[in-house]
C-alpha cells in the first residue's frame, strides 16, 4: 500500500476536540446566558435600530453583532437563543433515542414478524418527505416546544432503531449470550446486562449526528412559522424575523444562521470522531 | 437477480400502501372537510347530504380503497381551496420543480464526483483539508440560510441576479446553487470515503501487485466500486428534490411542487397536501427502485445473487 493512504495520527482527534469545544461553548452560552449576555435580549431601543456589526461603519462596541429592527442587541439574542435551540436538540435526542433503541432492541433480539414490520415502517418513513410531515403535523395540531420535540423525535427514532437492531443482531449470537440463555437468565435481564451495553456506542454516535439534525430541523420549522414560539426566540425564529430586512440589514439573518451552522458543525465533528473511535473502518 | 428485483418491487408496493394509508389517516384526523366546505349557516341536513354526496359517510376502509383506486387512475382528489383537481395543480407545478431539481442535481454531481475522487487520491494534502472543511461546513449550515445569504450577496449587494421568482436562466441560478451546495457537500464526503475504502481493498492491492497500470486500477477496479454507495445516496437526493425542495422553493418563490405543498399547509388545503405527499413518496419509491435496477449494471454481485 502506498504511504499516501496511511492515516495521519491525530488529525481526527483534533477535529473531534474542536467539535466538542464548540458544543461545550454553546452549552456554556445556554447555561450562563443571564450572566454573559451584554444586554437584555428583549430590551427595545428605538434610537439604536438596525445598527450594523461593529466591524462595519456605523457599528459600535456596545452592540458587537449589531441590533435588529427594534434596536435589540443581536449578540444577546443569539446567546439567549441558544437555550431554546439546544434544549430542543437535547430533548429530541433523548425522546428519539429512548423510543428508537427500545424498538431496535426488541426487533433485533426477537426477529421474525416484529422485525419485518419494523423494516416496512422504516422504509415507509424514509420515503415520506419528513420536513413536510413535520410542517403538516405542527400546522395541524399547533406548534410549541414539546410538539416540536416530539415531531423531531418522530423523524429521528428510525436512525436509532436501525443501528441498534443491527448491533443487537450481531451481539445475540455471541457465545456469552447463548451461555446466559442456556443457564436460564430471564430475557429482560439478558437484554439489560449483555445487549444494551453493547448498543451504547452506536447510540452515542447517532445521538451526536441527530442532535445536529434536530437543531437544523428546528430552525427550518421555526423559519416556516410552525416551530417554537415565545418571547425568547430560537435561532430559527430570529432568522425568520430577519428575512424581511434582508435587503437592508443582512446581519439580522446572518448572525443566527452562523450560530446554527457552528453548533451543528460541532455536533457533526463530534459524531464523525465518535464513529471513527467506535468503528474505524467506516468514515475515514 | 430476478429474485432481488422482485423482492425490491414487493417492498416498494408495501411501502407505498403504508405511506398512502398514513396520509389518508392523517388527512382524516385533521378535521371534517364538510365543515370547511359548507357555509357556516348550513343546516345539519344539508351538511349530511353533502357528506353522503362526497362519499364521506362510508366506512373508512371503503373510503381508503376508493382513494387508492382513484389515485391509480391519476385522480388525487379535489382542492376545495383552489377549486381545481389536485393532479392538475401538481402537473402544472411539476415542470418548474423538475427544472430546478435536474439543474441542482447535475451541478452537484459535477462538483462532488470529480472533487471527491481528487481529494481521495490526494489525501491529507492542503486541497483535501480545504475541500473536506468546506464540505463539512456546507453540511452543517442550514440550507435555507445559505440561500438567503446568496440572495443578500448576489441579488441585494452585487445586483447581479434577481432576488426571487420564475423566468429565464437568471432566476434559476441561485436556487440551483443552493440545492447543489447542500447535496454536493454530502456527496463529496461520501465519494471521498468510498474511494478511500475501495483503494484499501484487497482486490485493488491484487490489481496493483499483478502490475496493472495505475489508470486501469483506478478506473476499472476502483471507480466503479466506489460509485455504489454514491449512486444510492445520489438517488435519495434526487428523489427528495423531485418531491419538492420545500424550503428552497419557498425562499426563492419558485413555483414548484414544494412551494405548492408549503402553501397547502398554511391554507389547510388537506386534499392538496395529501396529493403532494403521495406524489412525493411515489417519486421517492420509484427512483429508489430505479437505483436498484442500476445496481444490476454497476454491482456484479447483484447479478450473481
Amino acid at each position: 500500500m502506498s504511504p499516501r493512504f496511511r492515516l495521519r495520527p491525530g488529525r481526527r482527534d483534533t477535529l473531534g476536540l474542536i467539535g466538542a469545544t464548540i458544543l461545550l461553548l454553546a452549552a456554556g452560552c445556554a447555561l450562563l446566558a443571564p450572566w454573559i449576555a451584554p444586554h437584555d435580549p428583549t430590551a427595545v431601543s428605538l434610537l439604536a435600530r438596525m445598527k450594523p456589526p461593529m466591524w462595519i461603519d456605523g457599528g459600535s462596541l456596545a452592540h458587537p453583532l449589531g441590533t435588529d429592527n427594534l434596536g435589540r442587541d443581536i449578540l444577546s439574542r443569539v446567546i439567549w437563543g441558544s437555550r431554546i435551540s439546544l434544549a430542543v436538540g437535547v430533548a429530541a435526542v433523548i425522546v428519539g433515542a429512548s423510543i428508537g433503541s427500545t424498538i431496535g432492541i426488541v426487533a433485533g433480539y426477537f426477529g421474525g414478524w416484529i422485525d419485518n414490520i419494523l423494516s416496512v415502517v422504516i422504509n415507509a418513513q424514509l420515503s415520506f418527505p419528513f420536513i413536510l410531515l413535520a410542517i403538516f403535523l405542527l400546522a395541524t395540531f399547533g406548534g410549541g416546544f414539546w410538539p416540536v420535540v416530539f415531531v423531531l423525535a418522530l423523524g429521528a427514532w428510525v436512525n436509532y432503531a436501525r443501528v441498534v437492531r443491527g448491533m443487537v443482531m450481531s451481539v445475540k449470537n455471541q457465545d456469552y449470550v447463548h451461555a446466559a440463555i442456556s443457564v436460564g437468565v430471564p430475557t429482560a435481564r439478558i437484554l439489560r446486562t449483555t445487549v444494551l451495553p453493547n448498543t451504547l456506542s452506536p447510540i452515542v454516535v447517532v445521538a451526536s449526528f441527530s442532535m445536529a439534525q434536530a437543531i437544523l430541523a428546528e430552525a427550518a420549522l421555526s423559519f416556516l412559522g410552525v416551530g417554537v414560539d415565545g418571547s425568547n426566540p430560537s435561532w430559527g425564529v430570529m432568522l425568520n424575523d430577519g428575512r424581511a430586512y434582508l435587503q437592508t440589514a443582512w446581519w439580522l439573518t446572518a448572525m443566527p444562521g452562523l450560530a446554527i451552522a457552528l453548533t451543528v458543525l460541532g455536533g457533526n465533528l463530534c459524531g464523525d470522531w465518535l464513529q471513527d473511535r467506535f468503528n474505524p473502518r467506516i468514515g475515514n | 437477480m430476478l429474485r432481488f428485483l422482485l423482492r425490491r418491487l414487493f417492498m416498494a408496493v408495501i411501502v407505498l400502501l403504508v405511506v398512502s394509508f398514513g396520509t389518508f389517516i392523517i388527512g382524516h384526523l385533521t378535521g371534517d372537510p364538510v365543515e370547511l366546505m359548507a357555509p357556516e349557516n348550513a343546516t345539519r341536513e344539508a351538511k349530511d347530504e353533502l357528506r353522503s354526496y362526497l362519499g364521506l359517510d362510508r366506512p373508512l376502509l371503503v373510503q381508503y380503497f376508493s382513494f387508492i383506486g382513484n389515485a391509480l387512475r391519476g385522480d388525487l382528489g379535489f382542492s376545495f381551496v383552489q377549486q381545481t383537481a389536485v393532479s392538475d395543480l401538481i402537473l402544472e407545478r411539476l415542470p418548474a420543480t423538475l427544472q430546478l431539481a435536474a439543474t441542482g442535481f447535475v451541478l452537484s454531481l459535477l462538483i462532488a464526483v470529480p472533487l471527491g475522487i481528487f481529494i481521495a487520491l490526494n489525501r491529507n494534502t492542503v486541497w483535501d483539508f480545504l475541500a473536506t472543511s468546506v464540505a463539512m461546513i456546507g453540511q452543517s449550515a442550514p440550507n435555507f440560510w445559505i440561500g438567503l445569504m446568496l440572495i443578500a450577496l448576489f441579488a441585494v449587494q452585487l445586483r447581479l441576479l434577481p432576488v426571487s421568482g420564475y423566468g429565464g436562466i437568471s432566476y434559476l441560478i441561485l436556487p440551483a446553487i443552493t440545492i447543489a451546495l447542500q447535496s454536493a457537500a454530502r456527496l463529496t464526503r461520501l465519494m471521498r470515503a468510498s474511494m478511500l475504502e475501495v483503494l484499501n481493498a484487497d482486490y485493488v492491492r491484487t490489481a496493483r501487485a499483478k502490475g496493472l497500470r495505475q489508470k486501469t486500477v483506478l478506473w476499472v477496479h476502483s471507480f466503479r466500486n466506489a460509485m455504489i454507495p454514491v449512486v444510492t445516496m445520489a438517488g435519495l437526493e434526487l428523489a427528495e428534490l423531485i418531491g419538492g425542495a420545500f424550503i428552497t422553493e419557498t425562499i426563492f418563490a419558485w413555483p414548484g411542487v414544494g412551494r405548492l405543498a408549503v402553501n397547502a399547509v398554511y391554507q389547510r388545503d388537506f386534499p392538496l397536501l395529501q396529493g403532494v405527499v403521495l406524489f412525493a413518496a411515489t417519486a421517492f419509491v420509484l427512483i429508489n427502485f430505479l437505483v436498484d435496477l442500476l445496481y444490476v449494471v454497476i454491482d456484479p454481485r447483484v447479478k450473481l445473487s
